[in-house]
């Protein structure tokens, strides 16, 4: 339908409130804003500035089976519009996440998703499964933009045989929907959607941070103790959208937009684009509420636009 | 700079910090923490130094203008129980003079800045301490050389060794290491603001960590106040 025959008949329809609410690999969420995984802790760190009731779903922070110390310091460091970050996936892993954190979630009406990585193909499928068991567990998020420590360090995400051997080893151990974030750090984004699609995955993300660096001029030293980080940001949201418009083209099964999104206007772009939900994460950071100024943001932008349902919106990109 | 928060806010403690925007574009993005310097009449007070990115742009923040601030954040000095000892270096004045104005007359001041134009608040610090060493870096005023040198013959003296003071800091990292080195092994309390680069200062992005003897820690939720003697210095 073009765009002036659905603002016609939206408009027909009168003034009820436009419907947010879409469905990703079967789960039904109110809207389609979450929260992008590292970037809003295990929910409780936001729970006094958002009601997490008001959130499409809630992604926490990625979990290993093993818990991680992380790197050290410094992890972070500002860059323009945008920040690098190389936390090295702190966590407290799978099982403390059930006991400790799983708990206070469960008392939301809110999707929650995992996000989970390993340090080879055997610790993904234990965490898979360990979540899997786990009352409260709506979904899981792979990442795999980490190292395989089987094939030399190489990153699961930019190997398609070693992403395809993780991606369906997972698919094998869990019935929840299993969305495969994606990393940025590829020539063709597109076959890798692909290759996550073809070995069972129910959705993809995309984008992880891209990779970047920094360096202290008068020390001569990268910034990060970690010497690279990943970069996040408004400043990577131009390729996030692009690589969301490549991935539509490559596979039918949905996907989520990330990277950068600071407003529902940077939103609307993923969605135009393709991308059924989004994921907010350095915006967080930010402005705390970000996720319900954008859910607000949208909402104002259906009626103005006179559109009923925003499943009329997504993939609507005219090129 | 003076802010009147607009909406509710817990009343703020000495040692507890303000994530503050600095600047109304992309650039920088992100909000800087700032310790709390002075909250009267429903007014908080912050004293920067220009410095980087963010605070470039705080001083062009204009009287009126609106900023998104996010606080008070953090833990609190402990409350100590009677007289005790503060060592300030450069900005650190900030953080500690809170403190002072808490519990005035029951401080000895140790104060260094690089040179006499950097020794902010002196006279207000003056007054509400009990005694007060000042050193600078340049010798412009007072002793010529770094605050720790002081300290460190005040806390090697009789009179300190009679009676010893829990000691509270905030300042450069060197001035911070070099006083852990100072008390190691005295089994003296000294309770250290850090200061650390953050992203979120509600304790989810775990960019702010320093490394204690039970992990890395959060500087933005477990601190920023800790004991000296479980920071593990890099």
């Amino acid at each position: 339908m073009g765009i002036d025959k659905t603002r016609a008949k939206n408009k027909e329809a009168g003034k009820s409130k436009p419907n947010l609410s879409v469905e990703i690999a079967g789960l039904k969420l109110r809207n389609p804003v979450m929260t992008a995984s590292g970037t809003f802790g295990y929910g409780e760190e936001y729970a006094e500035f958002v009601d997490l009731n008001r959130l499409g779903a809630v992604v926490v922070k990625g979990l290993s089976i093993i818990p991680k110390p992380g790197n050290p310091a410094p992890r972070i460091v500002e860059t323009p519009s945008g920040m690098l970050n190389a936390i090295g996936l702190q966590n407290i892993g799978v099982h403390a996440f059930i006991k400790e954190k799983l708990p206070f979630l469960r008392h939301f009406n809110t999707p929650v998703i995992v996000n989970f990585f390993g340090d080879s193909v055997d610790e993904f499928v234990q965490a898979a499964g360990a979540l899997s068991n786990a009352d409260g567990v709506h979904g899981l998020e792979m990442n795999i933009s980490c190292p395989n420590k089987q094939s030399g360090w190489c990153i699961f995400g930019t190997d398609p045989k070693i992403m395809s051997e993780v991606v369906s080893a997972v698919r094998t151990r869990t019935h929840l929907p299993l969305i495969v974030k994606l990393s940025p750090n590829v020539t063709d984004i597109g076959a890798m959607a692909k290759v996550a699609e073809d070995n069972g995955a129910d959705a993809v993300s995309l984008i992880n941070t891209i990779t970047g660096m920094a360096i202290d001029i008068r020390r001569r030293r990268p910034v990060l103790a970690n010497a690279t980080g990943g970069l996040s940001g408004p400043a990577v949201k131009p390729v996030a959208v692009r690589m969301v418009w490549e991935a539509r083209k490559a596979v039918k099964i949905p996907i989520i937009g990330l990277g950068g999104i600071m407003c529902a206007n940077d939103a609307l772009e993923f969605l135009i684009a393709g991308a059924k939900a989004v994921a907010v994460g350095t915006a967080n950071f930010v402005n705390p509420q970000a996720t319900i100024q954008i859910i607000e943001g949208l909402e104002s932008f259906l009626d103005e636009e006179g559109i009923s349902d925003i499943n009329d919106l997504i993939g609507t990109l005219i090129v | 700079m003076s802010v009147r928060p607009l909406s509710e806010m817990s009343i703020p403690e000495a040692g507890q910090f303000f994530m503050l925007q600095t600047g109304k574009t992309y650039d920088p993005l992100l909000k800087r923490p700032f310790s709390l310097f002075r909250y009267q009449n429903g007014i908080l007070q912050f004293l920067y130094r220009i410095r980087g990115k963010g605070t470039v742009c705080m001083a062009e923040i204009q009287a009126g203008d609106v900023m998104q601030i996010i606080g008070p954040l953090g833990n609190v000095y402990p409350s100590p129980a009677g007289d005790f000892i503060a060592v300030s270096g450069g900005i650190g004045i900030a953080s500690l003079f809170s403190l002072l104005k808490k519990y005035p007359n029951k401080a000895y001041l140790f104060y260094g800045a690089r040179n006499c134009n950097e020794l902010l608040m002196l006279d207000e610090a003056k007054e509400l301490a009990k005694e007060v060493c000042i050193t600078t870096d340049d010798g412009t005023v007072c002793r010529k050389g770094l605050i720790t040198g002081p300290l460190k013959e005040h806390i090697e003296s009789a009179v300190f060794t009679k009676k010893p003071l829990p000691i509270y800091t905030c300042g450069p990292t060197p001035m911070l290491k070099e006083i852990a080195r100072i008390l190691n092994g005295s089994g003296l309390n000294c309770f250290a603001s850090l200061e650390e680069v953050m992203a979120c200062g509600v304790g989810a992005c775990l960019g702010c960590v320093v490394k204690t003897t039970s992990g890395y820690k959060r500087v933005c939720k477990e601190g920023p106040v800790f004991n000296i003697k479980d920071i593990i210095w890099e």
